[in-house]
């Protein structure tokens, strides 16, 4: 750990889960628009933190910051200072490569590549060079779909088209994915928009499972999934942290007026 | 509820404006111009599939006859007298086998008849002939019965292309000939001949005579193994007709034919609008009825390359020319053209210089292609100096037009890949050509190999640019390199559909039917391709 890490730690007190990834004063451009002021926001290790808000208040811009996955879209620019373990993640000393393996993405619509459910999970794994043998491979995949709550139900059909499973499955599928590379974050953008109810309640039992051994930073719209699964809640407002705060406290009793107003549906 | 319906209707309007007389006329106007669109668009289809079918059906007639050859069996004497094995080289085989017929034909014996019936046999027999004793030297030393090649013009009588020959009908009545051969009187029992004569086209002359000239058809009499030709006629004593005639083919005496002994022949077509004689036909007929004559499949049209003579010329040097071209082109565009699309899609910059290279890449696949074929001639021959007539040359030019368009198909599927797959690959951390070796590029290959192989078919199809780079010369060896000269199926086509044998308008409507079955089959490895790799995502 750092030596900023270990300040951090030591500053939020002896119980505070300590500080995983911190943005300050991110602020994001796309073109002359912008979408994101000055956010400040702690991720905390080993909790879920919730980001919601209406639509289109950044909540996934400042998402996609921590992975850098806006550098994939040319006209963004992000300015301010994100870090993960003390370090800036946009230094240019940083490989964005090694820091898209720290920290794993799970998007809104599955999105399994077209190969199997193996090669899925097994890919990761692979162009990271984490397996030295093909029983290692085996043992990481198995793992990996183990954890996601998945092996059970395509144990005897790893070699069939991942996308032939069904759509909770493929979320699931997705989220085995990401653990497979082994991950210090996993961020998950609105990964039950498109799923059941039932398949989302096994995706939300599973990010509570996983908040044992990764620190979550989740986007949602349904405030009932945010008080389920997270720990923290961060509410956004056109471009604006309104409000952070643990998630008790946020759905009980907000600071800010739009957050109360939010959370009880009278606007967004 | 209806109170309230009407109280709404109160301001001129019925029930529902959904479902008053307007609002049904509207509907009725609606389900009308659907209609009027389904019937254009069926006619549109039909129409097309009309043509289609016409212009497939034109070339296939044509080119049916194309497809079989006449040959010729001749006794050949191929003895040591004839051939010295030992100097196989030096020997005059046209002239044996030119012995061979006139051995056949001892009757003919004027210079003139003599050189007529030389010329039905292919000039390329000689050739054959000394190919085959090269490759079976067990054929010398004797009497072979050998199959030549007919020439064009006769090929193309016995497919019954040249002239219309009816079957022979028996004539009621005696025919008396004065003599067995040279210019003969024939006289007929009755005077039949005189009516048939005046109905096939005879000028009518004094004192009722009549005179076959070669305007008229021709009539041949075909009797005591023999036959000849009628030149005139006129009413003979007592209701009798009187002949005169050519023979053709020396009678066996002059003794009278009783009825029905005696055949007629007519030709349809006047001698003077054919490119066959009487006596050639004769010749062929006799041919023939003796068994002498075969159909066979026409192999030299397949597997030989060019000539002058139609019946000698083939496809196969184009068609391998235009193999060594594509495959050229397919080695310069595809690789050239794939990454320039990968690197225009996914690695480069959008600025102001990617967009004009973008622009001008789709402009050049609507640049005119014979000004690809000026920039072989400047760039590639004169300035380096290349082959001409050369695949390889030909490859270049075609690649160079073939480019853009395997790059905007391309680029095309790679765009059509879903953002999601490169996010997914992207989250997990892999890099930028890790996503697009393996997993974008996969996907769009279906599409690219699509795009490619129209693109080649487009390729296939073209002259105009390699008629600058002389690839129409006449070239009559099969190319065996991409350096040796060569042409291509389209400009062949090009060249014999130019050529004024009559001979070559079958082989012309041939050559187009392989170009288009190359065709086809190049489309059909598209289709199955994209079936077969498309994958759903």
């Amino acid at each position: 750990m750092t030596e900023a890490g270990v300040e951090q730690k030591l500053s939020s007190g002896t119980n505070a889960p300590s500080i995983k990834m911190k943005g300050e004063k991110v602020s994001v451009h796309y073109g002359e628009k912008r979408a994101l002021f000055d956010v400040d926001l702690d991720v905390r290790e080993n909790q879920v933190t919730a980001l919601i808000g209406p639509s289109g208040c950044g909540k996934s811009t400042f998402l996609r910051c921590l992975n850098r996955m806006n550098d994939t879209i040319d006209i963004a620019r992000v300015s301010g200072k994100i870090t993960l373990d003390g370090e800036d993640v946009y230094d240019p000393k940083i490989d964005v490569v090694e820091l898209r393996a720290r920290v794993g993405m799970v998007f809104q619509k599955p999105n399994p590549f077209p190969k199997s459910i193996y090669e899925n999970v097994a890919y990761g794994p692979r162009i990271h060079g984490l397996a030295r043998s093909k029983s290692e491979l085996d043992g990481i995949v198995e793992s990996s779909l183990k954890k996601a709550g998945l092996f059970n139900e395509v144990k005897d059909r790893l070699l069939e088209s991942g996308t032939g499973l069904s759509g909770g499955q493929q979320q699931r599928l997705c989220i085995a994915r990401a653990i497979a590379v082994s991950p210090e974050v996993i961020l998950m953008d609105e990964p039950c928009s498109a799923l059941d109810p039932i398949a989302t309640a096994r995706v939300e039992e599973l990010i509570d499972e996983l908040r044992q051994n990764y620190t979550i930073v989740i986007v949602t719209h349904s405030m009932q999934q945010a008080a389920r699964v997270s720990q923290r809640t961060a509410m956004f407002h056109l471009g604006y942290l309104v409000e952070e705060g643990a998630t008790d406290k946020m759905f009980t009793n907000p600071d800010d007026k739009r957050t109360q107003d939010y959370i009880t549906g009278r606007f967004g | 509820m209806t109170d309230a319906i009407s109280s709404f209707g109160a301001v001129g309007r019925p029930v529902s404006i959904h479902t008053d007389g307007a609002a049904k006329a509207r509907l009725k106007g609606r389900y009308r111009t659907e209609t009027w669109f389904k019937w254009l668009g069926a006619g549109a289809v039909a129409l097309a599939g009309l043509f289609l079918v016409l212009l497939l059906s034109t070339i296939v007639t044509q080119a049916i006859p194309a497809l079989r050859q006449n040959y010729l069996t001749l006794p050949i004497d191929l003895s040591a007298a004839k051939v010295d094995p030992a100097k196989l080289d030096e020997v005059n085989y046209d002239a044996i086998a030119q012995e061979a017929l006139a051995a056949r034909f001892p009757d003919v014996t004027s210079r003139q008849d003599r050189r007529l019936l030389r010329g039905l046999i292919s000039t390329g027999t000689g050739v054959f002939l000394r190919k085959d004793i090269a490759a079976d030297p067990g054929m010398l030393g004797g009497t072979v019965d050998y199959a030549v090649p007919v020439d064009d013009f006769a090929d193309l009588y016995l497919k019954g292309l040249l002239a219309d020959v009816g079957s022979d009908e028996a004539i009621s009545t005696s025919v008396t000939p004065s003599k067995t051969s040279g210019d003969i009187d024939l006289t007929f029992g009755d005077d039949a001949m005189l009516a048939l004569a005046r109905g096939r086209g005879a000028t009518e002359g004094e004192n009722g005579m009549l005179t076959l000239t070669s305007g008229a058809s021709s009539l041949l009499v075909v009797f005591n193994g023999g036959t000849v030709k009628l030149t005139a006629l006129w009413p003979g004593p007592s209701g009798t007709a009187v002949a005169k005639g050519t023979v053709i083919e020396a009678l066996d005496s002059t003794a009278p034919a009783a009825s029905g002994q005696a055949f007629l022949r007519v030709i349809d077509t006047p001698e003077a609008s054919r490119k066959i004689s009487d006596k050639e036909i004769v010749w062929l007929d006799t041919l023939k009825s003796a068994g002498q004559i075969e159909s066979r499949f026409n192999s030299i049209f397949f597997f030989t390359g060019a000539s002058r003579e139609p019946e000698l010329a083939g496809v196969w040097g184009a068609v391998v020319g235009s193999f060594l071209t594509m495959i050229v082109t397919l080695a310069i565009a595809f690789p050239i053209g794939v990454s320039a699309a990968i690197y225009l899609e996914e690695f480069a910059p959008k600025n102001r210089l990617t967009t004009i290279i973008e622009v001008n890449i789709n402009n050049l696949a609507a640049v005119p292609s014979i000004v690809f074929g000026l920039l072989g001639l400047a760039v590639f021959l004169n300035f380096f100096g290349m082959p001409r007539s050369a695949p390889v040359v030909g490859g270049m030019v075609l690649a160079l037009m073939t480019l853009p368009i395997i790059i905007i198909a391309s680029r095309a599927s790679l765009r059509a890949v879903p953002p999601s797959i490169r996010e997914a690959a992207l989250g997990i951390g892999a890099s930028k050509a890790q996503t697009v070796f393996h997993h974008v590029l996969p996907l769009a290959m279906p599409g690219i190999m699509t795009g490619t192989i129209l693109g080649m078919a487009h390729a296939l199809g073209e002259t105009a640019p390699l008629l600058m780079i002389g690839m129409v010369a006449f070239i009559v060896d099969i190319p065996g390199g991409f350096t040796d000269p060569a042409t291509i199926l389209p400009v062949q086509i090009f060249m014999w559909a130019d050529f004024p044998e009559a001979g070559f308008q079958q082989k012309t409507s041939a050559a187009i039917l392989i170009l288009l079955l190359f065709l086809v089959i190049m489309n059909a490895i598209a289709v199955i391709l994209r079936r077969r790799f498309e994958r759903r995502w």
